[in-house]
Order: C-alpha cells, then sequence, then structure tokens
C-alpha cells in the first residue's frame, strides 16, 4: 500500500503502469473485489457527477438564494461572447461552480474529496473532456489518478476544512483534478505529481470561512478557483515546468499550516469573510439572529 | 491508516451540502440506530466546535436525525427528517455544547425509548468518514472501514475465548480486536472488526454464548 506520493509515482514507473492502474490494484487487494466490480462502483460516480453538472446547466438556486445560476451565465457567456481565458478555462469554471451550486441546493453529488469542493474534479474533467475526447474508461481513471492523490493527503494531512482549512479542500481536490488532467493528457506520473505539488502550494494558507456557516459563500466560487488553477498547472507541468519544493513536502506543509489556524478560520463561520459587515448581515437576515 | 479505500475520497455519493457535516453526521446518526438496534422514541444531541457553530447552515441537525431515522447519507428523505421525527413523536434536543473535544467535529448523541438507553460519541473526520470513539462511557476506535460486531458482556474468563471459538467456527477472520471494562468484574465492551458482513446464524449463536449481554453489528 502506497503512503506517500512518491511512493505512487515509484510504483507506476517501476512497474511501467498508470498512477489509476497504482490505485485500482490496490483497491482490488483491499477490498478484495474484482476490476469490474471496482469500475462498475466508479462509473456510478462519474454518472452522479455528470448528472450534477446537467443539473446545473438548467439552473439551480439554494434555499437562502446566496447561491446558484453562476454557472448559467457563464455558459451563456461563452456562447454569445469571446471569453479572455478561453472556453475550456471558463467550461471548466461553470461546471465546478455548477456542481457546488447543486450542492448548495441540497442536491446529490459525489464528494470529491469533499462536498464543499465537490466541483474542482468534476469541472476539470467534463471541460478537458471537449478537448482530449477520452474514452469512458480513460474517465473513470481520471477519477482513480484523482482518487490516488486524495488518498495520500487524506492519511498524511486531512480534507476537511474543520481540520486544515480551505486549503484541506479546494485545495487538495483542485491538485487531485491537476494530477488527473496530466495522466488523461499523456503526461508522465512524475508530471502528475509536479502539478499537484503546484496547485496545492498556490492553495496553502487558505482559510475556511463560510458565511453563516453556509457550504455557499464564498464555496462555490472556490471551486472556480479549484479547477481553473488545476487546468494551469497541468499545463505547466507539461510543459516541462517542476515543483522546487517535492510534493510529499508541499502536503506536510499544508498539514502544519492547518494545525496553525485557529479554529475561527477553519469552518466555524465566525473569521474571515464570515466576519465581514455584509457576512455577519447575511447571517441575520437568513437565521434571523445576531452574530 | 485512517482512509483505506479509494471511495472514501471520490464518494460517498450524498445529499449537500457538506460531506463531513452532512454526510457524516447522518453516519453517526445511522450508527447510533443500528447500536441500539430499534427505533429510539427521544434523542438528546451535544455539538461541539465547528458542529455547534454551523450545524443550522449545515444541516446536521436534518442529517443526524435522518440517520437516527435509518437513512443512509444519499437519502433525500434527510431533508424532511425534522418533521418526519416529530410525526413518529420522537423529541429530539439539540445542545450546543461548548466543553472542549480533540476533534472539531464532534457529536454525542444519547438515545433511548421505554426500554432502554444507548450514549455515543461519534467524529467526522472529513469526506464523509467517521469514527466512533465511545460506546457507554467506553472508549474505543471504530473506524467503520470493516464490518464490525459489538459485545457488551461480563467481564468473566471465558468471555472472549466463547466468542473467538464461534467466530472461528463459521471461519470469520478477526481483522481488529479491543477489549474494555469499566472494572473488574464488571460491564465490559468487545470490538471486533471483522473481514465480512456477519449473518444472523452467528449473532444468535453469540449472543447466546456464556456472559454475553448484548450484541449489536456494524455491516460496512
Amino acid at each position: 500500500m502506497f503512503r506517500t506520493v512518491k511512493e505512487l509515482v515509484e510504483i507506476a514507473e517501476t512497474e511501467e503502469i498508470q498512477l489509476s492502474e497504482v490505485m485500482i490494484r490496490q483497491e482490488m487487494d483491499v477490498k478484495n473485489k474484482s476490476r469490474e466490480e471496482i469500475y462498475e462502483e466508479m462509473e456510478r460516480n462519474l454518472q452522479v457527477m455528470e448528472k450534477a453538472i446537467e443539473d446545473a446547466l438548467q439552473g439551480v438556486q439554494s434555499v437562502t438564494g446566496l447561491t446558484g445560476g453562476d454557472a448559467v451565465l457563464i455558459q451563456k457567456y461563452m456562447k454569445e461572447k469571446n471569453p479572455l481565458s478561453g472556453n475550456l478555462m471558463l467550461d471548466a469554471v461553470s461546471k465546478a461552480m455548477g456542481t457546488n451550486e447543486v450542492n448548495a441546493a441540497m442536491g446529490t453529488i459525489c464528494a470529491t474529496p469533499t462536498a464543499g469542493s465537490a466541483g474542482c474534479v468534476p469541472g476539470a474533467l467534463f471541460a478537458v473532456k471537449e478537448q482530449l475526447n477520452p474514452t469512458r474508461e480513460q474517465m473513470i481513471r481520471f477519477l482513480f489518478t484523482a482518487g490516488a492523490f486524495g488518498f495520500v493527503v487524506a492519511n498524511n494531512a486531512f480534507i476537511s476544512g474543520a481540520a486544515g482549512g480551505c486549503q484541506a479542500e479546494v485545495g487538495s481536490a483542485g491538485a487531485m483534478a491537476a494530477a488527473a488532467i496530466v495522466e488523461m493528457a499523456g503526461g508522465t506520473p512524475q508530471q502528475s505529481s509536479d502539478a499537484f505539488a503546484m496547485t496545492l502550494k498556490n492553495m496553502l494558507g487558505l482559510v475556511c470561512d463560510p458565511v453563516a456557516g453556509l457550504v455557499e459563500v464564498p464555496c462555490v466560487k472556490r471551486n472556480a478557483a479549484g479547477s481553473s488553477l488545476a487546468i494551469v498547472s497541468a499545463d505547466m507541468a507539461l510543459a516541462g515546468v517542476t515543483s522546487r519544493i517535492p510534493c510529499d513536502e508541499v502536503i506536510g506543509a499544508m498539514y502544519r499550516i492547518g494545525k496553525q489556524m485557529p479554529s475561527s478560520l477553519r469552518e466555524t463561520g465566525e473569521g474571515g469573510l464570515a466576519d465581514t459587515p455584509t457576512g455577519r448581515l447575511l447571517k441575520e437576515k437568513i437565521f434571523g439572529m445576531s452574530v | 491508516m485512517k482512509y483505506n479505500s479509494v471511495f472514501d475520497i471520490i464518494g460517498p455519493v450524498m445529499i449537500g451540502p457538506s460531506s463531513s457535516h452532512t454526510a457524516g453526521a447522518a453516519r453517526i446518526g445511522k450508527a447510533a440506530r443500528n447500536l441500539f438496534g430499534q427505533e429510539p422514541t427521544w434523542a438528546k444531541i451535544h455539538l461541539y466546535e465547528s458542529f455547534a457553530k454551523t450545524y443550522k447552515g449545515h444541516g446536521t441537525d436534518f442529517a443526524l436525525v435522518g440517520g437516527l431515522l435509518g437513512y443512509e447519507a444519499d437519502d433525500k428523505r434527510i431533508s424532511k427528517s425534522l418533521e418526519t421525527a416529530k410525526e413518529r413523536n420522537i423529541t429530539v434536543e439539540f445542545i450546543e455544547d461548548s466543553a472542549a473535544v480533540s476533534h472539531p467535529n464532534t457529536a454525542r448523541l444519547i438515545i433511548g425509548n421505554a426500554s432502554g438507553s444507548l450514549e455515543l460519541v461519534g467524529i467526522s473526520i472529513g469526506g464523509g468518514k467517521v469514527e466512533i470513539t465511545e460506546l457507554n462511557g467506553f472508549d474505543l476506535r471504530l473506524s467503520g472501514n470493516h464490518p464490525a460486531i459489538l459485545i457488551m458482556h461480563n467481564d468473566r474468563f471465558g468471555a472472549i475465548a466463547s466468542v473467538t471459538r464461534i467466530l472461528a467456527k463459521y471461519e470469520i477472520n478477526i481483522g481488529h480486536m479491543e477489549v474494555n471494562r469499566k472494572d473488574v468484574g464488571k460491564e465490559a465492551l468487545m470490538v471486533i472488526e471483522v473481514d465480512q458482513n456477519v449473518g444472523d446464524a452467528v449473532l444468535k449463536e453469540l449472543e447466546s454464548a456464556d456472559h454475553i449481554v448484548r450484541i449489536a453489528k456494524i455491516d460496512s
């Protein structure tokens, strides 16, 4: 069983297999299940992601009215104008935000690795799909690669905002997506590791400060940041840019930073954006009480 | 390792909005119901730290009660669970507890009915994954990674042997086991994580073994 990204990459290189294959074989071993059974389970998750995006692009609204409809706005803008950041990038952003709009509206999503960060991986996947034209199997492999990296983070650091801030959620999710894009685009295992490291490095220190304690503001838009940064980092890694700090050490840094974060910035809805005049006002409006 | 499956990371499929505050909370509620073995008529739920501060926004209250009603994390009925509980005459009380706890997402559930009660502490460690850390005053560490059998028994010699003998007979392999007691000769708890789900025949036989008081199982 691999415990670090270094071990994960080494197994892939020594056995000359993809990172996704390392994860698939480990899962077969741990669960004592066949490849078909594991594929089927991941296929179901993929379908949930697909459906959430479909729903989002029809337009959804949360109970509080704080979030919803932005994914639709972006898709419309893409059709009518010429987006500065390009169609692929904005497609990822809209699908990532859309997934989280569905989540905020208490719809069905697949946590990747969490619900608050559930948009990053599918957002990136269903956007790069348009350019890379993957097979269904490659799309399933994308999720295993993302999962392999998330597995290391979860076991060596944390993946929840309450434990380590948003860097642990959207930071991990964006980085997982970056590593998976690299594999789908034909990059090496080491390039996946670099893409992961470069994404997480740029997310270090990000706090979890949800307005009124709701997974809405700023969570939905942070998924936009996670998915777009994933694509940029993947391109950087595919271009040959490497991370000066090894991937496992970046995860270690994320862990130590999270440990130093006060609880007001770890999903208590007390600090950061939650503690702005508007943030407090919104909370009062929603719950009818003062902070 | 806290997480041992890729589906802890890519998954679970769940109703939003939060994997730790909604999906994890539902799983803690479900675990309490499973261990109690029946539907409670009342529940007192203490919430700590992040759970206490944000439970309304995250629907943690809906999810915990949904779990007590037996719902899974992806059950759409979760959003109506508080009303359903009321319809079924289950009284639920939430207490925002400021006591210090070792994990930010901690809930203490005290549930019961006319025939008895159960007290359980669960923590939601991220991505929907939970651990049960306390049961009826016993410290334990139940990951939920594997099916488990919990056995309340009297602290007497032979109690453990009679249990393991039955498991051996049915060729059930023990992955992890711990035994905890309140005092010498008093109430004790065996927690046994096994590799496969345990059938009713085995449970029945375990229940009738020497010094065994009560049995509960958790399927994975």
